[in-house]
């Protein structure tokens, strides 16, 4: 056997291992989240290591108890979820309304310290968001927005932007110019052609980039958990469950059950627009 | 070149015969409307950064330097109460070079363990085969699910009382105790007749990360992987070059920049990360990276200007790394050339 037979057959058994282990690390630890959050507490204590559920065992009162509202005994996710939704509504607004003009520009138009700008973005990242954090926080409690929802958007903003704005760039650079030309040509300004033209071509990177900020705005938790901590009627998703755990009373099933409802809604957004969200981020990747 | 042509073909200015005699018309040229739009398109962009990253990152520096607890924050001036104790105080603190060692040893694990995996996810997904869309998708959940949720999963796996990790340790490897992953400093392991400490719940804290952020990493180099001619692997079959030699000669020189501008992203980011090690061990254990420090200055202690200190000597390192690297990057591609 020469050493390419040998190699290939090495390594054709090692890639099936390889899928193999890799589809178990990524599908078991929700499959075990989803399972644990439908069995009762006693069942768990009891055979933590059964891997299924019998339908005579199968409860949902776990769910019940989570989305309760506090004052009927529950843990009032409902309206943390409206919440969650409502502060990343707010940040996907704001982000895109700060970054198309910026991404635009970058894309499109020379001007002076136009290829500064773009570097300036992207450095943006360096910072760490606990440098961030401490003035924010100060910031916050001076002017009175500590604990507000529209404050904390503001906060993601800065997570968001660096991002979005690379993202649409990537995608505004491949729409052909010549379309512009011509609208240009028909006297229409800058700003119409980038609202009548370009927007609805780049509609699907819009669509792209929107859902990445919502997934970063909905999975946040540094600074819910510095800005909303004490206002418990305004707690994100994250943030209620994060202190849930805190509350000895609550039973582990139910943590699971609180799990499942913060991860479905941003797992299911991200599957149906995953091809716009993979390409939007790796593009220009595969240039290099 | 197409903005040559448009500039040949568009009309430059608007034709105004109407102007006023005897002075020269001094209508902007496309050039300069077209620097004046880019800078006002790009003003309200430029704006919002100023307001929430750079003004804030300023004060930082400040406060870094002024006695300031959050108390007193309310009332105190912009521009007073100066001082260096702020700093003594961080690199006095105990425990502060132990973390600062923790922060590396965690960031550089992290970022190494999430590229390796995800380049052997990559090179094992490059190929068709069925169920490959499945498996695809359901490989980026760790990396889109909330970072809250899956810690918790983790940590209830993990749990000594009735996490399935301990069951089956017991059951099937034959464990005699149930291990308190995320909360042992240091386990002793018998390695082949040799008695080793593990620092346990920082190894435990790595492989998270690992398995948060390979997705990332895969997605990248999949798509690198992808765009590599089919030629080129062809050409080298044909003389006689085995699968190794393929990626050794191949495919990672075609993979290395992608592999070096992800080690650089996820070094920073992992390098600032608070919430993962937060929510996983609380920082306790050995696991006390300089970022949960930061937070609980600010929350435990309500100290202002330590935790700015903190925060700006974290920055402060990560620039150095980044500036020894690029610098050791730069001499090497150099190197190269010549």
């Amino acid at each position: 056997m020469s050493r390419e037979q040998a190699e290939q057959r090495i390594f054709g058994v090692l890639r099936w291992v390889v899928i193999a282990f890799l589809a178990v690390i990524t599908i078991f630890p929700f499959y075990y989240m989803v399972l644990l959050s439908v069995k009762s507490i006693d069942q768990l204590l009891l055979a933590p290591g059964k891997l299924w559920v019998s339908l005579s065992e199968l409860t949902l009162s776990t769910y019940q108890n989570v989305l309760q509202p506090t004052d009927e005994g529950g843990q009032g996710f409902l309206r943390m979820l409206a919440n969650s939704g409502i502060v990343a509504a707010i940040t996907v607004a704001l982000t895109l309304l700060a970054s198309v003009p910026g991404a635009y520009a970058v894309s499109r138009l020379k001007f002076f310290g136009g290829r500064h700008v773009s570097a300036l973005f992207l450095a943006l990242y360096l910072f760490p968001s606990t440098l961030l954090a401490v003035p924010l926080f100060v910031i916050f409690a001076r002017i009175g927005l500590q604990g507000s929802l529209i404050g904390l958007a503001i906060v993601y903003i800065a997570q968001t932007v660096p991002v979005s704005i690379y993202m649409l760039r990537n995608y505004f650079v491949t729409i052909p110019r010549s379309v512009e030309e011509a609208a240009a040509l028909d006297g229409s300004g800058q700003l119409r052609i980038l609202r009548t033209i370009v927007l609805p071509l780049a509609a699907p990177s819009l669509v792209a980039t929107g859902l990445y900020v919502f997934m970063i705005a909905w999975n946040e938790f540094l600074f819910a958990l510095l800005f909303l901590a004490a206002e418990p009627g305004n707690w994100t998703v994250s943030l209620g469950l994060s202190q849930l755990s805190n509350g000895i009373e609550v039973s582990k099933t139910v943590l699971m059950a609180g799990s499942v409802i913060l991860t479905i809604p941003v797992v299911l957004l991200f599957y149906a627009v995953e091809r716009l969200l993979t390409e939007g981020l790796t593009s220009g990747a595969d240039k290099s | 070149m197409s903005t040559l042509r448009s500039a040949e073909r568009r009309p430059s200015v608007p034709v105004t015969p109407e102007g006023p005699p005897g002075r020269p018309r001094r209508t902007p040229t496309l050039a300069q409307r077209e620097n004046r739009t880019g800078l006002a398109f790009v003003s309200p962009t430029v704006v919002v950064v100023l307001v929430v990253v750079v003004l804030p990152i300023a004060w930082t520096v400040l406060l870094a330097f002024q006695r300031a607890r959050l108390v007193d924050i309310q009332t105190m001036d912009f521009l007073s109460g100066w001082t260096l104790d702020n700093f003594t105080q961080v690199f006095a603190s105990a425990g502060f070079w132990s973390s600062l060692g923790v922060t590396l040893v965690y960031t550089a694990g992290a970022t190494a363990g999430s590229i390796v995996l995800g380049l052997v996810a990559a090179l094992a997904l490059r190929r068709p085969f069925r169920g490959r869309a499945l498996l695809r998708g359901s490989m980026l959940l760790p990396y889109v699910a909330p970072v809250v949720a899956v810690t918790f999963v983790w940590e209830i796996a993990l749990s000594p009382q009735f996490g399935i990790v301990n069951e089956w340790g017991a059951k099937l490897l034959g464990w005699d105790k149930p291990i308190a992953f995320l909360s042992t400093r240091s386990q002793e392991i018998t390695l082949l007749g040799w008695d080793v400490h593990v620092p346990l719940a920082l190894l435990v804290v790595i492989a998270f990360e690992t398995w948060r952020y390979f997705p990332f990493a895969f997605l990248f180099l999949l798509a690198r992987l992808q765009a590599v001619p089919a030629g080129l692997e062809e050409a080298a079959t044909v003389d006689g070059a085995t699968l190794t030699q393929r990626f050794r000669h191949i495919l990672l020189p075609q993979l290395l920049p992608v592999i070096a501008l992800l080690s650089v992203l996820r070094f920073i980011m992992t390098f600032n990360k608070f919430d993962d090690v937060y929510l996983l061990t609380g920082g306790g254990s050995g696991t006390d990276v300089v970022a949960v420090r930061v937070y609980d200055f600010l929350t435990a202690r309500y100290d202002v200007g330590a935790a700015s200190a903190q925060a700006l000597v974290l920055a402060l390192v990560l620039a150095v790394l980044l500036g020894i690297y690029f610098a050791f990057f730069a001499k090497k591609a150099q190197e190269e050339e010549v």
